[in-house]
């Protein structure tokens, strides 16, 4: 029983941990607070997948009145999501999955401009600086085709880690 | 559609996770620059230590390095044309310059450095020759006004970054009286170019002198040089009149002016300010008598012994991490103090009476680690000289130099202040712990400052900054750095700022790129991390015996495994670099199955080539560590540049640097050592190969 808590203490103080890694990095001043503009890097790069809107909510909660986060309040907060495993990573070949949808004629590759299309779709859509670094990455530059399948196998590797 | 949203998710997760390893490298680079610098004065005490006690070398007349660094007489006195007897042969198919020179000269010299050509060592130092007398009429403080041309250009530190220079050439134009500028120090040391920068640069001030304005940096310092590369780089580029060149720049960069005002309303130095700062003082002194910030001026016998205290409480250094989180109230910013933080325990230990195995131990230990193993306790602090001629053999105490003038120690002081300070977000002064100079200034001191000589504005270098620029105090600041690359490829972009009559301030970025095919974010951001991981892994290596002995006290039956949490620990405190290391560990280190760390996998990355017996970990982590020094040291004592030395010039050299290291190895090891490097058994050392094999490599990065 003991045990069991000291585990349960020693995984959250490891969580902890990993959110003040994550929250340093983005803390120039260090002075434990960020600009609010940085927390949705802060969130997704510690593994959590929250749309605009979630992200927004996530704010909401922790916002201070002049802008900024400070690690006091973001700490119980973003605990509470890495505990619940709540957003989700998208697996490997979800991901895949999910092009080949777009790539309706299944030609194996999609368009630059078929992307972008898709890409500045949805509630969210990409902005026009979003769109000119997934392109500058996904772009393959002799044949300026998107080979997604070679795209997504570089990236959840550089992903991983 | 919702596959379209789920590839937008994960996109965004991809950036972030980019971004955030963009920030760690950056702080990598950062933490570890300014470690370095600190670390630079070892050097600095080791060739002041080697002065005190040994002159000859090689048996042969005052060296390289008393020549390089004692210059109390100046060789040039009285021989103002020996550049002229300098044959130029006819196969030579560099510029050829003559003076007063012509936007041709300057022109040919752009395009000639363009195309990788080294500049004949007679134009050379006749061009350093002509600067030098024209810098002996400059004031201290130069001023420049607006009324003359549209706009000044000011650039920031280059630093040998000879395609940024041109870069800035080639989008803002060449000096003229219609483009002038302003180079606000910092041209050399780090870039592999520096002497063409410089040279440029001296041209341009030759040809404009009332357009063309240099600041001095703390890099226009010849001890500085010694270590950052410009030295060894003139030493490569000159083979046989690389010394009358450097000495030659040495007088030059200390007669470059201290500031530059304009309109007197915009004040450009290259550090920044202290609270002491007295422009009028500083403009009065004469400043070519600092010639390097590293040297302490000569401080009075009868002065109470006030460095004795900063040893003790040297344990932590300051500004690191670890006092921080003692004062929450502090909020100091993330810094390291410069290099002359540590001068005093510098000074004391290298000016100690001759004993080889006098040591800079203590210095560099945090109080929870026991302190590396010294040969003799601390000695007594001893002052320290800079112009007392030194007499070989002699006992030291007979050099004591008489007692310094207060007036010399104020003058040193300001000048250093200027060349070295960073402004801090915080009100307030905070000067450098231990004598010396340097230190973080707040806005409050910038406001009083500009209020007080009417000026609204400051314009200084010296700290490398992403986007090329930064501005803080309220907007009362600009940091301006143009050294694009700086780190590695692709971190950071460089920048110049132009005022016209308005005052107004406008900034142009760019970056330099060395690949004709632009690197997308991810290829650089991945190139930039793994040259940062590289560095970190080697300051891992070279630290090994004080991690293990951190580790210890976690790992009592010696399983070789801590937890994550107490492997961060150690590492902050031993390295004493402010990083995210949770967040680094994967790079670092394995992972048991269990989710421990097996920490001596921090240390699995030498690199393949010779691991002769005689290298015990002890000393590889030593020659590690040291390795840039005794490249130096070595490339001073190789007089013909063959790239080898004798057995004897290494054993000689090894021993006086481990002795004033305390590093205990004996005469035995050494010799073996040096034996088993000689492997063509001629008696003679290629000491470029022998210090490669101390590179370390990448070994977790299996995926590049």
């Amino acid at each position: 029983m003991a045990d069991d808590r000291e585990r349960a203490e020693i995984l959250v103080t490891g969580v902890h941990k990993r959110i003040n890694d994550a929250f340093q990095v983005f803390d120039h001043d260090l002075n434990k607070t960020v600009d609010v503009r940085e927390i949705g890097a802060i969130v997704r790069s510690l593994g959590c997948f929250p749309t605009e809107a979630e992200l927004l909510d996530i704010i909401d909660e922790v916002e201070e009145p002049n802008g900024f986060i400070c690690f006091e309040r973001f700490l119980p907060t973003m605990s509470k999501i890495l505990m619940e495993n709540k957003f989700r990573p998208i697996p490997e070949d979800t991901l895949l999955t999910a092009f080949e949808v777009l790539d309706q004629q299944k030609k194996g590759h999609l368009e630059p401009n078929e992307l972008t299309e898709y890409m500045r779709q949805g509630d969210e859509p990409f902005t026009q600086l979003e769109m000119e670094e997934m392109l500058s990455s996904a772009v393959e530059p002799d044949s300026n085709l998107i080979y997604y399948k070679d795209f997504v196998n570089m990236m959840v590797l550089d992903g991983e880690r | 559609m919702k596959a379209a949203i789920l590839i937008q998710g994960w996109f965004r997760r991809y950036m972030a996770r980019l971004e955030m390893r963009r920030r760690y490298t950056w702080s990598i680079f950062q933490s570890i620059e300014y470690a370095g610098e600190q670390d630079q004065l070892q050097l600095s005490s080791f060739f002041s230590f080697m002065l005190d006690n040994f002159t000859h070398l090689n048996g042969s007349g005052p060296d390289l390095i008393s020549q390089l660094l004692d210059p109390v007489v100046d060789p040039w006195l009285g021989r103002e044309t020996r550049y002229e007897l300098i044959p130029v042969a006819e196969s030579y198919s560099g510029p050829r310059i003559s003076f007063p020179l012509s936007v041709s000269h300057t022109n040919s010299l752009v395009n000639a450095f363009k195309e990788h050509q080294t500049l004949h060592a007679r134009y050379a130092l006749q061009l350093l020759w002509e600067t030098k007398k024209l810098l002996k009429q400059m004031p201290n403080i130069v001023h420049m006004s607006t009324s003359y041309a549209k706009e000044i250009t000011i650039c920031g530190d280059l630093h040998g970054h000879l395609d940024d220079l041109l870069l800035i050439f080639y989008k803002n134009g060449l000096p003229s009286a219609e483009t002038p500028y302003v180079f606000n120090g910092d041209f050399v040391d780090r870039g592999k170019q520096s002497t063409e920068v410089v040279l440029i640069l001296f041209a341009y001030l030759l040809l404009y002198p009332t357009h063309m304005h240099l600041n001095r940096g703390n890099h226009e310092d010849h001890i500085m040089n010694l270590r950052y590369g410009f030295t060894k780089e003139v030493m490569q580029k000159y083979k046989t009149h690389g010394r009358e060149i450097l000495q030659l720049f040495q007088d030059v960069f200390s007669l470059l002016p201290i500031a530059t005002v304009i309109d007197s309303k915009v004040l450009i130095v290259h550090g920044g300010i202290s609270d002491q700062t007295d422009l009028d003082f500083l403009n009065s002194i004469e400043r070519q008598k600092v010639k390097s910030a590293l040297r302490l001026p000569r401080r009075s016998l009868e002065e109470p012994d006030v460095s004795r205290p900063y040893k003790q409480t040297h344990g932590p250094r300051p500004g690191s991490s670890h006092s921080r989180r003692q004062r929450p109230l502090a909020q100091t910013k993330r810094k390291r103090h410069r290099g002359l933080s540590r001068q005093d325990s510098g000074s004391s230990s290298s000016s100690s009476p001759s004993s080889s195995s006098s040591s800079l131990c203590s210095s560099r230990t945090p109080p929870c680690l026991p302190p590396r193993p010294c040969a003799s306790p601390p000695p007594p602090i001893v002052p320290f000289s800079v112009d007392g001629l030194q007499v070989p053999f002699l006992d030291s105490l007979a050099s004591l130099p008489p007692p310094s003038p207060p007036r010399v120690e104020r003058e040193w002081k300001q000048m250093v202040d200027v060349l070295w300070s960073d402004p801090k977000p915080q009100d307030g002064c905070t000067p450098n712990t231990f004598r010396g100079g340097g230190c973080y200034y707040g806005p409050d001191v910038t406001q009083r400052l500009l209020r007080h000589h009417g000026y609204q504005l400051l314009i200084r270098s010296h700290e490398c900054k992403q986007e090329g620029y930064e501005i803080c105090h309220g907007g009362n600041v600009i940091t301006i750095f143009s050294a694009s690359n700086y780190y590695e490829e692709g971190s950071n972009r460089g920048a110049y700022v132009k005022l016209g009559q308005d005052l107004l301030p406008r900034f142009y970025q760019y970056q330099v790129s060395r690949t004709t095919r632009k690197l997308t974010l991810t290829q650089r951001v991945r190139a930039a991390e793994g040259s940062a991981l590289r560095a970190l892994q080697e300051k891992l290596f070279s630290h090994r015996s004080e991690l293990l002995t951190g580790f210890l006290p976690f790992d009592h039956n010696n399983t070789g495994f801590v937890s994550v949490g107490e492997w961060a620990q150690v590492l902050e405190t031993v390295l004493r670099l402010d990083l995210p290391w949770r967040t680094l560990r994967p790079h670092l280190a394995r992972l048991a199955p269990d989710g421990s760390v097996e920490y001596l996998s921090c240390f699995d990355c030498m690199g393949p080539g010779l691991h002769p017996p005689q290298v015990t970990p002890n000393l590889a982590e030593t020659l590690v560590r040291y390795r840039t020094d005794l490249e130096l040291i070595f490339n001073i004592i190789d007089k013909d540049h063959s790239g080898l030395i004798s057995l004897d010039e290494f054993r000689h050299t090894w021993r006086l640097f481990s002795g004033h290291l305390g590093v205990a190895l004996d005469d035995g090891a050494i010799d073996a050592l040096a034996r088993s490097i000689d492997f063509n058994k001629d008696g003679s050392i290629d000491f470029t190969e022998f210090l490669e094999a101390f590179r370390v490599v990448h070994k977790l990065d299996k995926d590049h």
